[in-house]
């Protein structure tokens, strides 16, 4: 699936912003044993670097490993050589995203959601992403958060309407001219 | 009086109002000025760096640009706001293709950016800019004995913009002692709430909360100080209910903000403060607190 078939795996990571250091992994393990989620990832992060530097991308992108990953930056805090596994990690996940892979997990979606409501009105309108994520996954799921939704709202924390902000003009030039650049 | 250009973030606007409410009470109290930044957008946060790293960097570029207008330094309460523009911040003094792209996209627009802006966390703020001192000054209403459990979360220490420590820090502890609250041990003080992943992945997260509750209870905390980040601070107070639903639990630990905790303490009342807006309601471990009476906001503060 790869774009550029004269790219290692390895040298597409190396060029996504904040991963160029990842060929210094000394394969130590120090993040998946500080990873917060480590025991849900197919293969946890220390496999994960191992991964990309053998090039193993399809085996990698197509398993749920990485989007079990909470941002807690753990890893990336502790790791000797300064690697950045978190950012190496979001990197690995817009690149299976774009390349159209499809991990066993909802979180895409949820992250697409998410992106989508950006774009529609400039800012995260948390009501209406979330409601398209349910719909788009599993309409009952949505059920169990009811409880809480309805809490947040008689607390004043949930408005059921968006507020498109004026920037969002810039922002969709913003993104469009960023595209046009490829993907590293 | 100490002038910044603010930028809340989505979640304020929504799950984070209650401490964005207490952000705005205690501001002039404090002598601080936060200028929300006109017409900001989001940040991007981890979703949008997971969707398409480079649209993601564009967009933080963008308020990074809007703040540079402003000449003053730029804060934010929310911790995954704090270190989207910090980060996009540092690539782009780095990275100088990156930057070149960035410049051109911004351009689109008429907007620049040369690097000059500080981003800051309002937690950072309060610490370093006020000082534990200069809070205690402002104290009316002590919370004396109070036993509390100081969570920092992760993105406002890691992976490390200018905070104190990445994996135990204390500056929360600190100015919960000058509310007159009492600190306890808590192991878990900068591990993870989860939020990046409760509406994906809610075993997940929840498992996390529980483990964070558990760990403030076993070390006997009556109530919660959190950071300002609105993630955590849901977490937290929002998803109590669901973590005693799946663990057979009985948690009613009610999470202040540290932003709600410095509103009561100062005198504010329930609602200025933001209290009612919790959804673990603190009023009935603050009520012998409110013996105290409430008074307006104007506090005079001695020179530090």
């Amino acid at each position: 699936m790869s774009e550029n078939v004269h790219m290692t795996f390895m040298d597409e990571v190396a060029a996504l912003p904040a991963c160029d250091k990842i060929n210094e992994c000394i394969q130590c393990g120090v993040c998946s044993g500080s990873c917060s989620t480590a025991e849900r990832w197919e293969y946890p992060p220390r496999k994960v670097i191992a991964m990309v530097r053998a090039g193993m991308k399809d085996e990698l992108l197509k398993s749920n490993s990485i989007w079990f990953c909470v941002s807690c930056y753990l890893c990336t805090a502790r790791c000797p050589r300064d690697i950045k596994p978190a950012n190496i990690v979001h990197g690995l996940e817009s690149m299976a995203l774009k390349e159209g892979y499809k991990p066993p997990t909802t979180t895409t979606t949820m992250y697409r959601s998410f992106a989508g409501s950006i774009t529609e009105y400039g800012r995260v309108y948390e009501f209406g992403f979330m409601l398209k994520y349910f719909l788009k996954t599993n309409p009952f799921a949505a059920l169990k958060m009811l409880p809480l939704a309805i809490s947040l709202f008689t607390h004043g924390r949930m408005p059921l309407t968006a507020k498109p902000v004026k920037g969002r003009e810039q922002l969709t030039k913003i993104i469009s001219k960023m595209s046009e650049g490829g993907v590293r | 009086m100490k002038y910044y250009a603010y930028y809340p973030g989505c979640s304020m606007e929504a799950t984070g109002a209650p401490v964005e409410t207490a952000i705005h009470a205690i501001a002039k109290p404090l002598d601080l000025e936060f200028i929300e930044l006109e017409d900001w957008t989001c940040c991007g946060s981890s979703p949008y760096s997971g969707v398409d790293k480079f649209k993601a960097i564009g967009i933080t570029a963008r308020t990074l640009a809007q703040a540079e207008k402003t000449g003053l330094d730029l804060v934010t309460p929310c911790s995954s706001c704090f270190t989207i523009l910090h980060e996009t911040n540092d690539l782009l003094k780095e990275n100088h293709k990156l930057a070149d792209r960035v410049r051109g996209a911004l351009s689109e627009v008429g907007l620049t950016y040369n690097g000059t802006v500080r981003v800051r966390h309002v937690v950072e703020v309060l610490f370093n800019d006020l000082g534990p001192k200069t809070i205690a000054a402002t104290v009316v209403r002590p919370l004396t004995g109070l036993k509390v459990a100081c969570y920092h979360g992760c993105q406002q220490v890691r992976p490390s913009y200018g905070f104190d420590d990445s994996e135990y820090p204390d500056w929360l502890d600190k100015m919960a002692v000058a509310l007159g609250a009492e600190p306890v041990n808590f192991p878990l003080k900068a591990r993870c709430c989860g939020s990046s992943l409760v509406i994906s992945e809610p075993d997940t997260a929840i498992e996390l909360i529980y483990r964070l509750l558990q760990n403030a209870a076993d070390n006997g905390a009556q109530a919660m100080i959190t950071t300002t980040c609105p993630l955590c601070h849901l977490a937290l107070d929002g998803y109590q209910a669901s973590v005693n639903r799946k663990y057979k639990t009985k948690f009613h630990i009610p999470a202040l903000a540290i932003s709600q905790a410095i509103a009561f303490a100062l005198g504010l009342d329930f609602k200025t403060s933001g209290l009612n807006g919790n959804i673990t309601s603190p009023q009935k471990l603050l009520e012998p607190f409110m013996a105290t009476q409430s008074r307006s906001t104007e506090v005079k503060i001695p020179a530090a």
